[in-house]
């Protein structure tokens, strides 16, 4: 009986064992779907953008430094934004400012690239629509149908776009470019919708600065809009009423 | 009063043959231009990310609006019913057709990518002011087409009215659209404006009567045909009206941002300390463009003379041109306030006066542009009857005996 009953418990024992070691499998496998799904929101690639996200950025300007420019140098190099040495023509998707407060003297460093705003002028007057907002916020230049008219460039507050004044040679995948179209920051929308963070912020994280923070502003549970509802944040030129994407603590 | 009688010149001779040749080079030369910056890119232009409109716009824009001026002839003869202006009533439609297609000329071939022109004629973006003057240019060529057809075909006449009448209509809302292309960017200082629109207008009148004016005069010189004291001196006249009414506008302007503090510095750039701009407006804009073609019109001798008449009308243009640039480049050398009251620098020219020199290519893309709507005049007025055999007084004034 007793053998009968210790085999029996050798038995639950192996297929409790077996049952654990399934589910510990079974988990270790789906886990990291799920959490990288939790974590960045991933859209699967058949699923239409949504309105219900609002891609953001929040920029604390306490933690960014002057001289540091790790967002520039890591936005040029995945988008393969090469100069020509020609500044005044050459493009910029993001750029470092330097502002000085006449009256104290107060400096502040910090990035500047397109707004992402909710109202964009630069969508506004775009006479044939290349200019467009996502339903997730993220404003962008389809380069097939811009005719190069340059009047978005005239219309955008924040200097935030460029218009390619030379042959583009050794063009990323990701982000396709064209001499004669205009261009600025895509909010690296390519790697948004795989579920990756954009460049800048990535190179900012890795440096240890996390002075720039991506998430969903639409979302009240994400890192972004905590921190938006605990310590605010401010919008550039937000007299004009554009509801930018972009925010910015410490200005 | 006699019948004007229309009749078409000659176009034979070696002057015209000249002229023909002499606008055609200017044309070759725009043509080679806009190969050249399409085939290079625009950074062979004096065109930058900061300056991203320049020379080809100031034409481009001057001759936009000069062309819906120039319809004022017309508009007066057929909407008013003033028949002292009705011999003219066809040259006004003609020369208008021709300078709106020298100017959007100009715009097209400045484009980034002119090869998708197509695009921009089947996708509209209602938002967009620039798309709307799209309409708005197209459907002047359709208009002011029709108007002469019922100018030009003795059984249409009667539908005269109602055709000038719509592109009276239509001409006003071009150039209210035009004026707000500037007048609709919240971003610059140096626009966002209200008073763009009407100002706009009010400038298409005089640029268009001057331009009209200039080619009125060289026609009947150079084909022999009699211009008579009494049409001539109803144009100088009003000539000066507009010019006076332009000063007025840009007066009104420049006061009402001198008042609001935020705007001090773009209005200090413009009128004080611009450089170039500063220069532009006060002896290009006002001196030139406005007060000497003031006195010699209303000056009660050299009024009489139409050399200097012409050389009134010449200066017209002359400042017409400058103002657009002052408005155009100036607007956009005068940096964007991001962060207002406080000094802006960045690698990407922010917080600094941005320079700007034009390009050869761009200033001939221009030149072209109007040489491709003289040519269009010189052209139609061989092939069709545009200009009245004779402009006596006796045919032009009603009461002449």
């Amino acid at each position: 009986m007793s053998h009968i009953e210790s085999s029996k418990n050798a038995a639950l024992t192996r297929r409790k064992f077996l049952g654990s070691a399934m589910a510990t499998t079974a988990g270790l496998t789906i886990a990291p779907g799920v959490l990288l799904f939790r974590a960045a929101q991933a859209k699967p690639a058949a699923q239409a953008v949504t309105s219900k996200v609002r891609w953001g950025l929040l920029i604390d300007n306490t933690k960014c430094s002057t001289g540091c420019d790790d967002c520039v140098t890591a936005c040029k190099t995945v988008h393969k934004l090469e100069g020509h040495n020609r500044p005044e023509t050459d493009v910029q998707w993001i750029r470092k400012l330097t502002v000085t407060d006449k009256q104290t003297g107060h400096v502040m460093s910090l990035p500047m690239m397109c707004q992402h705003c909710g109202n964009p002028p630069c969508v506004d007057v775009c006479p044939t629509g290349a200019s467009f907002k996502r339903a997730d916020g993220i404003v962008l230049v389809d380069r097939h149908i811009c005719i190069g008219c340059r009047y978005c460039m005239m219309a955008c507050p924040y200097k935030a776009r460029s218009f390619e004044h030379e042959v583009v040679h050794d063009q990323s995948v990701s982000a396709p470019r064209g001499k004669g179209t205009v261009e600025s920051c895509t909010l690296c929308v390519y790697r948004v919708d795989h579920g990756k963070i954009p460049a800048c912020v990535e190179a900012c994280n890795e440096a240890k600065h996390g002075a720039m923070l991506f998430g969903d502003l639409n979302d009240p549970e994400s890192e972004i809009s905590k921190r938006l509802t605990k310590y605010g944040g401010k919008e550039i030129r937000a007299d004009l009423g554009l509801n930018t994407g972009v925010r910015y603590q410490g200005i | 009063m006699k019948k004007a009688n229309f009749v078409e010149i000659e176009g034979r001779s070696a002057g015209y043959l000249a002229l023909l040749g002499f606008l055609g080079i200017f044309i070759l030369a725009a043509l080679g231009s806009s190969f050249y910056m399409e085939h290079n890119g625009h950074h062979v232009t004096g065109m930058t990310n900061q300056i991203v409109w320049g020379m080809p716009h100031v034409f481009a824009v001057f001759l936009i609006v000069a062309a819906s001026g120039a319809l004022n002839i017309a508009s007066i003869s057929s909407v008013f019913n003033k028949t002292a202006y009705k011999p003219l009533a066809r040259l006004s439609g003609l020369l208008a057709i021709s300078l709106l297609l020298g100017g959007l000329m100009v715009l097209v071939l400045d484009l980034g990518r002119p090869d998708r022109l197509i695009i921009a004629m089947t996708r509209y973006n209602f938002r967009s002011i620039f798309a709307w003057n799209m309409i708005l240019y197209n459907g002047f060529f359709l208009i002011v087409g029709i108007y002469l057809w019922t100018m030009m075909q003795r059984s249409l006449n009667k539908y005269t009215h109602y055709a000038g009448f719509a592109a009276f209509i239509w001409r006003l809302t071009l150039t209210t659209g035009t004026g707000s292309i500037f007048g609709f960017l919240v971003a610059r200082q140096a626009y966002d404006s209200a008073i763009m629109a009407p100002m706009f207008v009010i400038m298409s009148f005089s640029f268009g009567l001057a331009i009209f004016l200039l080619v009125l005069l060289a026609a009947y010189n150079w084909t022999h045909r009699p211009l008579g004291d009494v049409i001539f001196n109803t144009l100088k006249n009003l000539l000066g009206v507009f010019v006076a009414a332009v000063l007025y506008f840009v007066i009104v302007q420049h006061l009402t941002n001198i008042y609001m503090a935020k705007d001090s510095g773009v209005e200090a750039f413009i009128l004080l300390n611009g450089g170039i701009y500063t220069k532009l407006f006060w002896i290009g804009q006002i001196l030139l463009g406005s007060l000497v073609p003031l006195a010699l019109l209303y000056h009660p001798t050299w009024g009489k003379s139409r050399t200097l008449v012409g050389v009134a009308a010449m200066l017209v243009i002359i400042g017409g041109m400058a103002q657009m640039y002052v408005i155009i480049i100036g607007g956009q050398a005068y940096p964007l306030s991001l962060f207002p009251g406080m000094e802006v620098q960045s690698s990407f020219f922010d917080g600094v006066v941005n320079h700007y020199a034009p390009s050869l290519s761009e200033i001939m893309l221009g030149l072209g542009g109007m040489a491709t709507a003289m040519i269009t005049v010189v052209l139609a007025i061989k092939i069709l009857r545009f200009l009245p055999e004779s402009l006596a007084d006796e045919v032009v004034d009603p009461q002449h005996s």
